[in-house]
């Protein structure tokens, strides 16, 4: 299940709901995305960040969100996966993201739950701007997301 | 035939508006072609889409490469790299 709201979510509560009457789930893994209060600069130095905020595409998000899953849930055995993303203002600390993945056994959670935050990096219709006493700055995409991907294009071809 | 156009993050702050519709010339084929051909629309256009190898699109809500046609598009959005999660 994928959602994408301006509201924060609750970790525990996401985790129950998932997991209420079920007795098949051997393994649960989160990963939670939040809010740094500092942002590196082009000197090397940490810029101090007051907001964050989160533009999105409405429509093309929840379909790549929904894409992504679709794809983990093809490549893992999953009891049950869930993205959740918000978008709008936040605030250093503030929750951004949460991938909740759940399987028999650790090691499908695991790698499902990394597989689905390195694709949604790199193909969900998300923009962050960081706002700071000197001002707003949008972030600039990261080739190492971009790497991330090809271990498992890689890991893909091994299997084949 | 009349296209919708979106402009996401810098792009749409750099051409001042979020979305707009409109009617490109039928030699307009491609991405590539419609990027072009919005350069030449005016000083904002040029200044979003001056670079232009960094800006990815979509049509129809999903991710195309810069020789997709434009054909049959509903919607074309225009983006810079993502940076969600």
């Amino acid at each position: 299940m994928i959602r994408v709201q301006a509201e924060d979510f609750d970790i525990g509560a996401e985790i129950e709901r998932l997991r209420a009457e079920r007795t098949d789930i051997g393994a649960i893994v989160t990963f939670t995305g939040t809010v740094r209060d500092v942002a590196p600069n082009s000197q090397g130095k940490g810029k101090p960040i007051s907001q964050m905020t989160l533009e999105h595409y409405p429509g093309m998000t929840e379909k790549e969100l929904e894409r992504i899953e679709r794809a983990a849930n093809e490549r893992w055995t999953l009891q049950a996966s869930l993205i959740i993303h918000r978008y709008g203002p936040l605030k250093p600390g503030d929750n951004i993201v949460l991938v909740i993945t759940a399987s028999a056994h650790r090691h499908a959670a695991f790698e499902a739950a990394a597989f689905l935050m390195d694709y949604l990096k790199t193909s969900a219709p998300f923009w962050k701007m960081e706002e700071g006493a000197e001002g707003g700055d949008w972030v600039d995409a990261r080739d190492s997301d971009d790497a991330a991907l090809t271990r498992w294009d890689a890991a893909k071809k091994a299997a084949e | 035939m009349s296209v919708k156009l979106l402009y996401f993050a810098w792009v749409r702050e750099k051409t001042g508006i979020g979305e707009e519709l409109i009617e490109p010339p039928g030699d307009v084929e491609t991405v590539a072609d419609l990027i072009g051909w919005l350069k030449s629309r005016g000083p904002e256009y040029e200044a979003a889409f001056e670079k232009h190898d960094v800006i990815r699109a979509a049509i129809d809500q999903t991710h195309v490469n810069h020789d997709a046609a434009i054909a049959s598009a509903r919607e074309i959005a225009f983006f810079p790299p993502v940076t969600g999660g």
